[in-house]
């Protein structure tokens, strides 16, 4: 990814994370919670399994549509990181040839069964990654970290990286393009160039430091900063949280997949 | 009230590297005054700022502030009663958002949640910034920003302000907005810029400087229409000088 | 690399998250008693400087094609260990989050590869030692590189490992090894050589960035060496009961992949009362509870080489098409109710 679309990458999912919906209103806390076990349970499923993954898909289904974010956006992110795991998914077919099943009286390997698999386990963990951001917001998970009593001193410099992130972004963004202005081609690439260019930029980032440390001064820092909470658990992130966990339970321990399957087939007959 | 005088005595300030920053500055400045203070680039301006705050301290001479000198121990006092605005507004909002921005200082002066609260939305008011208290400050235009750069010290309720050329990067509507906005207030100002106009504007004094020393001191209408002593600090007749016919000032 | 959580099974993320998160506390809490409170900010922006400075691309001399930095040797010389093992954990938690780079899951284990690898042994044990007695570019050249580069393959070796032991992929143990090691070796080489750039040019200009800002240095030698000891014992507690659930669980697979390496059938027999004494390790040090979830609500069918039990029966693949049906409806219906909820 260019420079420009990772920084409209980043603005764009954070623009989305301050969207007011019924999920958007969730507490961090539980959509953490029930984002972690959902990928707890995806991952837990044996090499093989392929059917047994389909239901899951109603958890990122739910917080996409409920939570108004464009299908477009989440689709280009997961085709763009998806690479990596074909690339290692891919080996499994090759290596793995033993035919399991018969579908449509084509066999079809374990191998291939397994890769669709791990395609399958990557776009929903990968997508819930994303949707969780996506209808959380950064500082949100903040405090729900700091309420699951993650150490206070790791919330605010994470509250610190989010906040200067954007800043930095766009320093480095003026100066990479005056680099690129005056490169004429690779010259402007080379090792030196980009030594000089990240030490400026680093030294630039510490005298930041060193004047927003003067800011906290000026308005009494002492030592401690307060994160704030603005959520208090209500009923609805409990029943919620619940509910979810019950449903991917019954997932993945009922097979209502092949249930449904059977119930079609009989309907055919 | 009365008794917050800004008074600086012979002040002389170097940096480690040796660099003579101020070679002797001298002012006193009266409960509501406002007072610009302008100069060429590097003339010292900034640096006379960080020592009225007490983030840098005087290697010469004294600086007292409502008749209590400043010093170590004694500059996180003085800095209750201090509103610094800082050039650069990206450096004034260090927190996830607005609200908590603002709210900063309140919370650390010790004040009860619903005293914070008050001061928030008292301050953001002020600014015309209230709906943004939600926001994210990457969120926020310049003009935005620097608005709710000024809420941030004004929730302490300072007596003195100091402010950093608050109307750089800014578009005439948001200038005329901030100009408006620190005409209303009654404290004590205190601010370095080469808005020549704005000076003119805001402030009643104004204060020259030159390679580290006062080379003027007395009426904006004054000091501002010397053409040459203009000329040789690097700048020239504010724009409402040069036509008066077309830049007639309420 | 990152690690992806496709590839990863409950029990290996589960207890590198557990790793993780020790070592943040751990961090934390040396912070608390040393850190000057100018380090906060510091933390955060030189983050966001990471970030930002791992958008900015090089071309490798030699190849043509663009690289860029990881950073995390960078944290650990400007920032000591506590903190820059802080600062790694959150970039790459933004990461994670906005980019879907790796995984929830899997963020844990990455933060382990990419984080105690330079913070605690690395940067004590290489970096300190050669620049301790006398700092000048050449040390620091020869110290970063060093350093780099053997993060780096502690790094991807651990990647290696947890992929196999989490037994999702077939790629064997000798090609998978065969590929990282040398790719993360040629990296590390180009990311020491850049990081020591920057760290003795940033050091002409300004040399108390690179000699004082450490806010809590490492501790004296015998200090380090008993941290870099509990690391290791850490580490080693983690892979072996990983491992040893791997072993226990997967007998056949273990046996193939090393027959793989070996090529020696024979091997099985003298691994029984290994396998015996590591089922019983596995079963003392289970973390995890109910990590296996029967899959047909009946016995354990967990799948054995070769014989295979696929959880796609045809009834399945019908099934399986049918809910992805469903779901869609399910979604288009919520938008519906969004939308009617918004105009009301």
């Amino acid at each position: 990814m260019t420079f420009d679309s990772e920084y409209f990458n980043l603005g764009y999912l954070d623009t989305l994370s301050y969207k007011d919906t019924f999920v958007h209103r969730l507490d961090p806390r539980v959509k953490l919670f029930v984002s972690f076990i959902f990928i707890l349970f995806v991952v837990s499923f044996p090499k093989y399994e392929l059917s047994g993954l389909m239901p899951f898909f109603i958890y990122p289904v739910f917080l996409l549509t409920a939570g108004d974010i464009p299908l477009k956006a989440i689709v280009k992110k997961v085709l763009f990181v998806s690479p990596f795991a074909i690339f290692i998914g891919i080996f499994n077919p090759l290596i793995d040839t033993n035919v399991i099943i018969k579908l449509f009286g084509v066999p079809v390997t374990g191998g291939w069964v397994s890769f669709f698999s791990i395609i399958v386990k990557f776009i929903l963990t990968v997508s819930t990654a994303l949707l969780l951001i996506a209808v959380t917001s950064f500082p949100g998970i903040c405090e729900a970290l700091e309420r699951l009593k993650l150490p206070k001193i790791f919330v605010v410099q994470l509250l610190f990286l989010y906040r200067y992130l954007f800043v930095l972004f766009e320093e480095t963004l003026r100066m990479v393009r005056a680099r690129e202005a005056r490169s004429f081609g690779k010259k402007g690439k080379e090792m030196k160039t980009f030594i000089r260019l990240v030490s400026v930029l680093l030294i630039k980032s510490v005298e930041r430091a060193e004047r927003i440390y003067q800011a906290m001064l000026s308005r009494g820092f002492r030592g401690e900063i307060k994160v704030l909470k603005i959520h208090s658990l209500r009923l609805q992130d409990v029943l919620f949280a619940i509910f979810s966990v019950i449903i991917f339970y019954a997932f993945r321990n009922f097979d209502i997949v092949s249930l449904i399957g059977e119930t079609l087939r009989s309907f055919f007959r | 009230m009365s008794h917050h005088i800004v008074e600086l005595k012979n002040v002389k300030f170097h940096y480690p590297d040796g660099t003579e920053a101020l070679k002797g500055i001298s002012f006193r400045i009266l409960h509501g005054e406002s007072v610009g203070i302008t100069g060429a680039n590097g003339a010292g301006k900034t640096t006379i700022l960080l020592n009225l705050n007490g983030h840098l301290l005087p290697t010469d001479g004294e600086i007292s502030i409502g008749e209590i000198p400043l010093t170590k121990k004694t500059r996180q006092e003085i800095r209750k009663k201090v509103g610094f605005v800082f050039q650069r507004p990206d450096d004034q909002l260090f927190m996830p958002t607005v609200y908590e921005d603002v709210a900063f200082g309140p919370i650390n002066l010790g004040l009860t949640e619903e005293k914070v609260d008050e001061r928030v939305k008292n301050a953001l008011n002020m600014v015309g910034c209230l709906h943004l208290m939600s926001r994210p400050p990457h969120r926020l235009s310049e003009g935005q920003k620097r608005a709710v750069a000024i809420a941030t010290v004004m929730a302490i309720n300072p007596d003195i302000l100091i402010m950093d050329e608050p109307a750089s990067n800014l578009d005439p509507r948001s200038r005329r907005q901030l100009i408006n906005l620190l005409k209303s207030f009654k404290h004590t100002k205190i601010i370095a810029s080469h808005d020549l106009d704005l000076i003119l504007d805001i402030c009643e004094r104004c204060i020259i400087i030159k390679d580290g020393k006062v080379v003027a001191d007395g009426p904006s209408e004054e000091v501002l229409s010397n053409e040459t002593l203009l000329e040789e600090n690097n700048l020239e007749l504010p724009l409402s000088r040069n036509h008066p016919r077309l830049y007639m000032r309420s | 690399m990152h690690m992806s959580d496709a590839l990863l099974s409950p029990t290996v993320g589960g207890a590198l998250w557990a790793g993780t998160i020790g070592t943040i506390v751990y961090c934390a809490r040396k912070l608390k008693e040393k850190m000057d409170e100018k380090m906060i900010p510091l933390m955060g922006v030189l983050g966001a400087f990471i970030f930002a400075g791992q958008m900015i691309n090089f071309t490798i001399p030699g190849t043509g094609s663009s690289g860029h930095i990881g950073g995390g040797m960078l944290l650990a010389i400007l920032l000591g260990p506590y903190s820059a093992f802080l600062v790694i954990a959150s970039v790459l938690m933004v990461q994670a989050l906005f980019f879907a780079d790796g995984g929830l899951l899997a963020l844990g284990a990455n933060i382990w590869n990419l984080g105690i690898y330079p913070c605690f042994i690395a940067y004590p044990l290489i970096y300190r030692t050669i620049v301790r007695q006398k700092i000048s570019p050449r040390r620091i050249t020869i110290a970063t590189i060093l350093s780099v580069v053997i993060g780096l393959q502690l790094g991807a070796l651990s990647v290696v490992l947890e992929t196999k032991m989490s037994g999702i992929t077939e790629l064997p143990l000798s090609t998978f090894l065969l590929l990282m090691q040398p790719i993360h070796l040629a990296i590390g080489l180009i990311e020491g050589f850049a990081t020591a750039g920057i760290v003795i040019y940033v050091r002409t200009l300004r040399p108390d960035i690179v000699e004082d800002l450490e806010g809590v240095k490492a501790l004296s030698s015998s200090g380090s060496l008993k941290k870099v000891l509990v690391v290791m014992a850490v580490l080693a507690v983690i892979t072996g009961s990983a491992f040893s659930w791997f072993a226990s669980t997967y007998p056949d697979g273990l046996e193939w992949s090393i027959e793989k390496i070996y090529g020696k059938p024979e091997i099985s027999e003298k691994e029984n009362p290994i396998k015996k004494s590591l089922s019983k390790l596995q079963e003392k040090t289970a973390v995890l509870p109910d990590y296996s979830f029967p899959s047909k609500g009946e016995e354990e069918a967990k799948p054995s080489w070769p014989a295979v039990d696929p959880g796609t029966s045809f009834a399945g693949f019908i099934g399986g098409i049918m809910v992805l049906v469903l779901i869609f409806i399910f979604g288009i219906g919520i938008k519906y109710i969004r939308k009617h909820k918004e105009k009301t």
